[in-house]
C-alpha cells in the first residue's frame, strides 16, 4: 500500500481499526483529542462502537466490560486522565483481560501542561494501580513505528490476556509523517474461551472478576500472573542500537527523545566524537539484554529524557554498577534540542579528560 | 538535502497548510519528511506555526531549534519570534504586506513578498499563503510546484477542486516576484 501522510493521533486510530479494534471508550483531553475524534468518525463505518464516556473512570470500566466479552477494545488519554484510569487498569490486569491503552503523555504532576513530556515513565512501568501487576509498555519513536507496534499491541494483549500500554508524547500525537499500513501476518492466538459471551444454556457461565477472598487462591493467582510477567521479560524485550561500534558515551533514550539524541550523535560523529544509543522500544520489560555486553570504549551512560530522570533507576539496575550513569533532561513541556544534548555530551567528555 | 522550514503567522493565514503542502509534496517526491505543529491554549486567534523538515535522509529530530534553513513569517509577531531562529546563511521570507519593518539580520538572505496585495489582485485575499509559497518554491527549489499542486488536489478533494486554478495562479505570481 502507498504511503499516506497522517497525524500521529489519527494514525493510531487507523492502526487500531486495522488491527480489528471495534470498540473505543474515551474522554477528551489534549494532546490526544484527534484520536477519539477519528474513532468517533471511523468506527461506525466498520460496524464498531464509539462512546464518549462521562469520565475517564467510566471509560476504562467500559473497556473492562467490553474486554470481558472478548472483543478488541481500546481507550486513550493523556497523563492525568491515565492516572484516573489506573483503578480500572489494575482490575483489567487482575481479571486477565486484553485491552490496549494509549497514553499521549503531557507534562505533570497534577494537571501540569498540555505540552509533550515523558514524565509518566514510572506510572507506566511501575504500575499506577494497586497490586502485583505489569503492563507491556510500547514507546514508539515515529509514526510508522507507532502504527506497526499498535497493531502488535493488540496481538500481545490477546496472547497474554493482559492490558498493553502504548506510550507516546504530545509531539508524536500532533506531528505528521508518511506512514504505510503493511499487510500483517495472521498471528496464531489461543481461542477466547474465557469470554463472557452468553452460555446459551450449554456451558457453565464464564465469570470475569478480580476478587479472590481466599488468601491461598489470591496467592496462586499472583504466582500465575508473575509467571506471565516473567515470560514477557524473557520474550518481549525490544530495542534499537545506533552507532554502538566504539562509543565513548552510551546514551539511553526512548520515543521522540531518541530521535533528538540521534541528531546529536550525527553532529558529534562529523567531528570524530563517537556516541552510541540504546533505544528501548518497550520500556517495560526494560531491554536488559541490550546491556549485557558493552563496548570497551564506553566510559559512561547518559540517560536523556523529557522528565527529571525517571529512567535512571532502570539503567542503574541493568548497568550493575559498571559505569557511571549521567542524566540530561528537560521537563514541563520543554523539548530537549539536539544542541542541548551535544553540549551536555561535550561537558561530560571535557570533564572526563 | 536537509531543509528545515518554520512557517508562522496568525490563525487563518494558512501557515499550517503551507507546511503541509511542502510535506506532502516531499513525500510524493520520495523524500523524508516531517510536519510538527505548535499547539497550545493560545491558538485561537493567536499565532500559529509549524516546523517542516524535508531531507534525503530519515528525519532524526522533528524539532527545529535555532537551525532553520528557511523561516516564513506572515505577520509581525512571527517575525519578532522567528527572525533569530534562522541559521547563518539561511533564508527569511517576510510578508511585507503586513510587516513594515526590515530584518535586522545581515547574515541571511531576506525576501520581502507583498503576498496579501498580490492575492487581492487575484481576487482572493485568502491566497496570500500560496503567493508566498510560490516565492519559496522558486527560491529554495525544495520541491516542484507540480508536486505541490498534486498535494493541493489531495487536500482540497472534489469539494474545493474549483479553487485549484486560482491557487496555481497564485503560486506562479509568487514565483515571478523573486525571478
Amino acid at each position: 500500500m502507498a504511503k499516506v501522510l497522517m497525524k500521529g493521533n489519527e494514525a493510531i486510530g487507523a492502526a487500531a481499526i486495522n488491527a480489528g479494534c471495534r470498540y473505543f471508550f474515551g474522554y477528551p483531553i489534549t494532546p490526544q483529542n484527534e484520536l477519539p475524534e477519528y474513532m468517533s468518525r471511523e468506527l461506525p463505518k466498520v460496524g464498531g462502537v464509539f462512546v464518549q464516556a462521562e469520565s475517564e473512570v467510566a471509560a476504562i470500566n467500559m473497556v473492562y466490560g467490553a474486554a470481558g466479552s472478548g472483543v478488541r477494545v481500546m481507550t486513550s488519554s493523556s497523563s492525568p486522565g491515565i492516572a484516573l484510569k489506573q483503578e480500572g487498569i489494575s482490575y483489567i490486569a487482575g481479571a486477565e483481560l486484553p485491552a490496549v491503552i494509549v497514553n499521549i503523555v503531557r507534562g505533570g504532576p497534577g494537571l501540569g501542561s498540555i505540552q509533550p513530556s515523558q514524565s509518566d515513565y514510572n506510572q507506566s512501568t511501575r504500575g499506577g494501580g494497586d497490586g502485583d501487576y505489569h503492563l507491556l509498555v510500547y514507546a514508539p519513536a515515529n509514526i510508522q513505528e507507532m502504527v506497526d507496534l499498535l497493531q502488535e499491541a493488540f496481538d500481545k494483549a490477546d496472547f497474554y490476556r493482559n492490558p498493553v500500554m502504548v506510550m507516546g508524547d504530545g509531539m508524536i500525537g500532533q506531528m505528521m509523517e508518511p506512514v504505510e499500513f503493511k499487510e500483517r501476518p495472521e498471528v496464531d492466538l489461543p481461542p477466547k474461551d474465557w469470554a463472557a459471551t452468553g452460555t446459551e444454556g450449554k456451558r457453565k457461565p464464564n465469570v470475569i472478576n478480580s476478587l479472590f477472598l481466599k488468601p491461598e487462591e489470591l496467592e496462586d493467582h499472583n504466582i500465575r500472573l508473575t509467571e506471565k510477567y516473567d515470560a514477557m521479560k524473557k520474550n518481549e524485550q525490544q530495542w534499537e542500537t545506533y552507532n554502538m561500534e566504539k562509543p565513548e558515551i552510551i546514551c539511553v533514550a526512548y520515543g521522540t527523545t531518541a530521535r533528538i539524541v540521534k541528531s546529536a550523535i550525527d553532529t558529534l560523529k562529523a567531528e570524530g566524537i563517537e556516541i552510541g544509543l540504546i533505544r528501548p522500544i518497550l520500556v517495560w520489560p526494560f531491554p536488559e539484554k541490550a546491556f549485557v555486553e558493552l563496548p570497551e570504549t564506553a566510559k559512561m551512560f547518559l540517560s536523556v529524557e523529557m522528565s527529571m530522570g525517571q529512567m535512571i533507576d532502570d539503567i542503574k539496575i541493568v548497568n550493575q554498577g559498571r559505569l557511571p550513569v549521567e542524566f540530561y533532561g528537560r521537563s514541563g513541556g520543554m523539548i530537549p534540542s539536539p544542541d542541548g544534548v551535544v553540549q551536555k555530551i561535550r561537558a561530560l567528555l571535557g570533564g572526563a579528560k | 538535502m536537509n531543509e528545515k522550514f518554520i512557517f508562522a503567522g496568525f490563525g487563518g493565514q494558512g501557515v499550517m497548510l503551507m507546511g503541509q503542502l511542502i510535506t506532502y509534496a516531499g513525500m510524493f517526491e520520495d523524500l523524508e519528511v516531517s510536519w510538527l505543529p505548535s499547539y497550545g491554549p493560545e491558538m485561537r486567534g493567536g499565532t500559529a506555526n509549524c516546523s517542516v523538515i524535508v531531507s534525503d535522509k530519515a528525519v532524526a529530530s522533528p524539532v527545529i531549534s535555532f537551525d532553520a534553513t528557511t523561516a516564513v513569517v506572515m505577520n509581525l509577531p512571527s517575525m519578532d519570534k522567528f527572525e533569530q531562529e534562522v541559521e547563518k546563511g539561511g533564508k527569511l521570507f517576510v510578508n511585507s504586506s503586513l510587516i513594515e519593518r526590515k530584518s535586522e539580520r545581515e547574515d541571511i538572505d531576506v525576501y520581502y513578498i507583498n503576498a496579501n496585495e498580490v492575492a487581492n489582485e487575484l481576487g482572493n485575499a485568502k491566497a496570500a499563503n500560496m503567493v508566498m509559497l510560490g516565492a519559496i518554491l522558486e527560491v529554495t527549489k525544495v520541491v516542484t510546484p507540480e508536486s505541490v499542486l498534486k498535494a493541493l488536489a489531495k487536500i482540497f478533494g472534489t469539494a474545493k477542486a474549483h479553487l485549484i486554478p486560482l491557487n496555481e495562479e497564485a503560486l506562479k505570481r509568487g514565483a515571478e516576484l523573486v525571478k
